[in-house]
């Protein structure tokens, strides 16, 4: 249908048609078994939700096992052993399992319907990340039913967790178990930021972009660049237990403190990663229920990206004791204590918003409220200890026990569960009981007060944290019970929350909308439809179902863009970065086992060496790879029938795009940023080393000796050759000379190859002996990553040659050949770095 | 007593001072922060308008919190500097163990390893005088901390730091280990005591002697059980210094890094299977030793004063 004819909207039977259409593509899979294959948002959120929240429950009952054991002095209720699996298990599930997935969750259940969108730009993706999260969280948590879940505290330090007679498999479950289920978050982050910055609504500029979207984006930048380190620091590690490399062996040139850098480069910003979220539900509470837009819109946004900013510069405030020259001390002091002030931004943008506005008290504004006040007493002994002499008496004590549950209970849990009130009939089409929500609101309020606020005293009257019993004499035991019975009151106000959701199936339908909010995602029906929105608004305010007339008449009938599926396909709008001008209609992926199958063979691969099961892990790996490409094969840019297609309203808009325009190409860029983030860390590890040691290399000896110019040159020039020749190949094929691009594809992988196996030959051929001090083996690292990544390079280019061959990769629909050119810039410019710096940077120290 | 409320050496004065301020100031700011919420929230609708309420962000939320955290900076910078030491000052040597700790003292004008005075699980610190104290680990990481002296610095493989305190009052206290150290992580503290000058260098002379002559039979059972192939008994047993130094043994108020009083009851049951009591604790257990034997050991252990 060309556009200017377009369907008559008023017409009630053409909207009839359009909505059986749009029905039977969107329906989900049925079934016992092929319900599991479904990728839409709408079922992979519902259970990614319910799956993190189930941790949740988890490590809040490893919580009130602790809290039994520390109720009275020298008790014993349970054993050494036990307690610390229980400690570290409940720190690593709450922040992993919980806190992380949590948000990425509730953020692939709610985006698309805040951003009138179909769908996310990758479903299967998010139905990947899920699985991933599923069979890694169930791994990791599991372990503790086999008296084999981590027992060396969730920051992992080495030599004691690197020492396997001092730590059992407990440690390799942690360090393979969460590194997969990082892939989940960094798939997750993915998803998050290209959905955002590609699937707004026509219309939606960013400036016009609901908070929670501007925070998800915040947040999975975050993500993005915090848990690389953490990957890279968990590949160090691994090598270090699994082979004797020994990065953090001070006995070989290694240095635990290495690991402390790599971790709260991580760590510091995991705690903004877990409550910049909920302060996101917190902005899209207070307008609905102050009755007017937020007040300070620019300055709440300021203060978002200024946090996440500032968290990547204070993570030495967790090394404070670690014996740092002053003048860090004073650094880091003064930033640690600086991020308090976007933080006090966003706090009294919710007062002036509530002062101006008409406040309608509710469940879900009273967890607010309740939260305000928790959050202010958590971020008030952050500036406490933030302060590097305070912190000297405080740290690694039960006053930061204190201080990180008032931050994360005040900030992220509390908000989280006015969230769960706020959002519970959108997604079930009914409201949670008020009377039972004002009930666990006193409960977890009073509890948590009552539990957590003695910490703050004992933990100053000298009670060390992780320690399963403590003395009669160092008089805390009263502070405990209290605790203790505190914490209690909370788990029961929980219950409740539990309770009140398990009612709702016997309660009615509450109307559309129940709360009278403002923003798109009150679009849903109570009963709902799987398409998500009947058409895709055009949106021209922050609120615009209360200020665009007729708003919610004209979406419902289909007046919007894109209100049928005539082709039968699911299709999404993808519309520019900035400005939000409709650039594509993307079709994106119906359910599919791939995914699901994907994530358990990939899981293989980083559950098995935990029993040291390596040809099991390849094998697994190797049907990964088979899964993956299966998947991306047959699923992904895939050639239209047609090139134009009407949106609606005028519009017409091409269904296959390649480059910046496409939302693949922006994933490809953001996958590679993580990806050099963590071949960075890497890089710091070296120049780390180099920092600590008076000679670092090492004097020449045998296995000792550096790789010398000539290999590390080879590898280079063999992969910038593949590079340029991956280029030729992406020009030639968009000037229609097919075979020469496919001959250049062809050179580009042998080059590729080749340099792939020069890497190896770099540390290989001077002999480097890995295990004897720490200068091999971080020659060995960085050589086998680029080897690694030339490898993946090479699939990818032999991958689009065979696409080329099979006619699914053509001079105009090139997008693939385009995303592997994305891969091969960071190739090549993390190769000219390593070989570069293992080359010459011997010659200069 | 273990505690930063119990302050008695200068570091740890002047941080409860800090910390005292902080949690008043921080207590003033709760309220009102709070009290201000609850008045936005009764406030009617149009009360504070747009410009009225951007200009409350503005000082509130960006202005006033920068005004109060530069003012506390200002006056917390110049407790970041550590105390200075001279080149004459008490050395004492500290190395975090599994789950105990070597203490060594260096006796004045001499830096030599030889003239270390070795003991364990006990510090003492003369009243007025500036001690520094050399922090060291040869396995696992672990954190010396005195809260009544000063604030706590980590003992880390491979680092050497350096934590310099000075005592103001005399008294008897407790230090722990605060860095989680695996499993007798809770069971590792030592006893402190603050003393002064003149008694604590009468002190160091009596532990820098070897162990006075005693006749008792469980110097035999010591020898015949081996257990100085861990541990050394100057004047007794050369030894080798695996374990806790016990030529002073029974001087100390505890045992088992501060875990269990001096008594005979106590003390047999340990040696016999020290993990009952400490997790994880290094000392192989004696299961063949019969209670008896044990306790004629520590009946010898507690002449060792």
């Amino acid at each position: 249908m060309a556009a200017g004819v377009e369907p008559d909207q008023s017409d009630p039977l053409v909207r009839a048609a359009q909505e059986a259409r749009l029905r039977e593509v969107w329906r989900p899979p049925r079934g016992l078994f092929l319900r599991w294959t479904d990728t839409n948002n709408n079922a992979v959120g519902a259970w990614y939700t319910v799956t993190a929240f189930c941790m949740f429950l988890f490590a809040g009952v490893l919580a009130l096992v602790m809290r039994a054991q520390l109720a009275v002095p020298n008790n014993d209720l349970v054993d050494a052993d036990t307690f610390n699996q229980l400690f570290t298990l409940h720190g690593s599930m709450m922040m992993f399992l919980f806190a992380v997935p949590m948000f990425e969750a509730v953020s692939v259940l709610i985006l698309p319907q805040l951003l009138g969108a179909r769908d996310l730009p990758f479903p299967r993706l998010s139905a990947f990340g899920f699985w991933t999260f599923f069979v890694g969280g169930v791994f990791v948590a599991g372990s503790i039913f086999f008296d084999a879940a981590p027992d060396a505290g969730w920051f992992m330090y080495p030599p004691l967790a690197t020492r396997t007679e001092l730590t059992g498999a407990g440690a390799d479950v942690w360090l393979l178990g969460l590194s997969f289920i990082e892939v989940s978050s960094i798939a997750a982050a993915i998803e998050l930021i290209v959905g955002v910055l590609k699937c707004r609504p026509p219309g939606m500029r960013l400036n016009l972009m609901p908070l929670y979207a501007w925070y998800i984006l915040v947040v999975a930048v975050m993500i993005l660049f915090a848990f690389p380190p953490l990957i890279a620091g968990d590949i160090l590690f691994e090598a270090e237990r699994l082979l004797n490399w020994p990065f953090f062996d001070a006995s070989r040139g290694g240095d635990p403190l290495l690991w402390q850098h790599l971790f709260w480069i991580f760590g510091h910003p995991e705690v903004y990663i877990i409550f910049l979220p909920s302060i996101a539900i917190f902005a899209m509470i207070v307008p609905t229920f102050a009755r007017r837009h937020l007040l300070g819109y620019p300055w709440i946004v300021l203060a978002a990206v200024g946090t996440g900013f500032l968290s990547f510069g204070l993570w030495v405030h967790h090394m404070f004791t670690t014996g740092l020259p002053a003048i860090s001390l004073g650094f880091f002091s003064a930033a640690s204590e600086a991020v308090a002030i976007p933080t006090a931004v966003q706090i009294f943008v919710f007062i002036a918003t509530l002062w101006a506005g008409r406040v309608l008290w509710s469940t879900p504004l009273l967890f607010g409220a309740g939260a305000l006040a928790i959050f202010v007493i958590g971020g008030l002994t952050g500036v406490m200890v933030a302060v590097a002499p305070f912190d000297w008496q405080a740290h690694d004590t039960y006053f930061i026990v204190a201080h990180l549950h008032y931050v994360l209970i005040g900030g992220a849990l509390m908000p989280l569960f006015g969230g769960l009130y706020y959002y519970w009939p959108l997604f079930t089409g009914k409201k949670l009981s008020d009377r039972l929500g004002r009930l666990a609101f006193v409960l977890m309020f009073v509890g948590f007060n009552v539990g957590f606020f003695p910490m703050h005293v004992a933990g100053l009257m000298g009670m060390p944290r992780r320690v399963y019993t403590y003395p009669e004499e160092l008089g805390v035991g009263a502070l405990n019970l209290v605790s203790t019975l505190g914490v209690y009151v909370l788990a029961a106000g929980v219950a409740v929350v539990v309770l009140d959701m398990l009612l709702s199936p016997r309660r009615a339908h509450d109307r559309r909308n129940p709360w009278e909010a403002g923003t798109l995602e009150w679009l849903a029906h109570p009963k709902q439809e799987n398409w998500g929105v009947r058409s895709v608004p055009h949106v021209e305010s922050r609120y615009p179902i209360w200020d665009q007339p007729g708003f919610v008449r004209d979406l419902d009938e289909g007046r919007f863009y894109l209100p049928d599926a005539e082709e039968g396909q699911r299709e999404v709008m993808i519309s520019s970065v900035l400005d939000a001008e409709p650039v594509q209609i993307a079709r994106v992926g119906a359910p599919s086992v791939k995914p699901l199958l994907a994530a358990v063979t990939l899981g293989g691969v980083f559950i098995f060496p935990v029993f040291h099961w390596y040809s099991a892990a390849g094998v697994s790996g190797a049907l990964a790879l088979a899964m993956i490409l299966w998947w991306l094969w047959t699923g992904t840019s895939v050639i239209p029938e047609k090139s134009l297609k009407a949106a609606g309203r005028g519009v017409e808009l091409p269904l296959y795009t390649s480059g910046p325009r496409s939302s693949g190409w922006w994933a490809m860029v953001i996958t590679m940023t993580a990806d050099a983030t963590a071949f960075m860390s890497l890089m710091f590890g070296y120049w780390f080393f180099w920092t600590i040691h008076a000679d670092f290399p090492p004097p020449p000896a045998p296995g000792l000796a550096g790789p010398g110019v000539g290999w590390p040159m080879a590898a280079l020039a063999a992969i910038a050759l593949g590079w340029l020749a991956t280029l030729a190949a992406r020009e030639l094929n968009v000037r229609a000379r097919v075979a020469l691009a496919r001959l250049a594809l062809a050179a580009a992988a042998l080059l590729t190859a080749a340099g792939a196996a020069a890497s190896i030959a770099v540390p290989w051929t001077s002999g480097l002996d890995p295990e004897l001090h720490v200068y091999p083996a971080i020659v060995w690292v960085l050589s086998i990553w680029i080897a690694a990544h030339a490898a993946v390079g090479l699939v990818m280019q032999l991958y689009v040659a065979a696409r080329s061959l099979a006619g699914r990769t053509t001079p105009t629909h090139d997008a693939d050949l385009r995303n592997i050119v994305v891969y091969q810039h960071f190739l090549a410019a993390s190769a000219a770095i390593a070989f570069g710096v293992l080359a010459f940077f011997p010659g200069l120290a | 007593v273990q505690s930063t409320f119990s302050a008695f050496g200068a570091e740890a004065l002047a941080t409860r001072t800090l910390g005292t301020s902080m949690f008043v100031v921080a207590a003033v700011l709760t309220v009102a922060v709070l009290a201000l919420a609850a008045h936005a929230v009764r406030a009617p609708q149009g009360r504070l308008d747009h410009a009225g309420g951007m200009r409350m962000i503005l000082w509130l939320g960006a202005v006033g919190p920068t005004l109060l955290l530069t003012a506390l900076l200002a006056f917390s910078l110049p407790m970041m500097r550590p105390l200075t030491a001279e080149p004459g000052d008490l050395r004492i040597m500290v190395d975090g163990e599994q789950f105990w700790w070597r203490v060594r003292y260096g006796r004045a004008g001499t830096r030599d390893e030889d003239a270390l005075v070795v003991t364990a699980n006990e510090v003492r610190v003369p009243v007025g005088r500036t001690v520094v104290f050399v922090l060291e680990s040869p396995d696992v990481i672990h954190s010396f901390w005195i809260p009544g002296l000063a604030g706590k610095v980590d003992m880390i493989p491979g680092r050497s730091n350096e934590l310099v305190a000075r005592a103001t009052a005399g008294g008897v206290y407790r230090g722990a280990c605060a860095e989680f150290c695996g499993l007798s992580h809770a069971n590792m503290a030592f006893d402190v005591e603050a003393m002064a000058g003149a008694a604590f260098d009468a002190w160091l002379e009596t532990l820098a002697s070897p162990a006075a002559e005693v006749s008792h039979d469980g110097r035999q059972l010591f020898e015949e059980y081996g257990c100085a192939g861990c541990h050394v008994v100057r004047g007794h047993f050369a030894g080798t210094p695996i374990g806790p130094d016990l030529t002073h043994f029974a001087a100390r108020r505890s045992f088992g890094a501060g875990t269990a009083p001096m008594t005979v009851e106590a003390l047999a049951p340990f040696i016999v299977d020290s993990a009952a009591l400490k997790p994880g604790s290094m000392m192989p257990p004696f299961e063949h030793m019969p209670l008896q034997d044990a306790q004629r050991i520590a009946a010898y252990l507690l002449e060792l004063d």
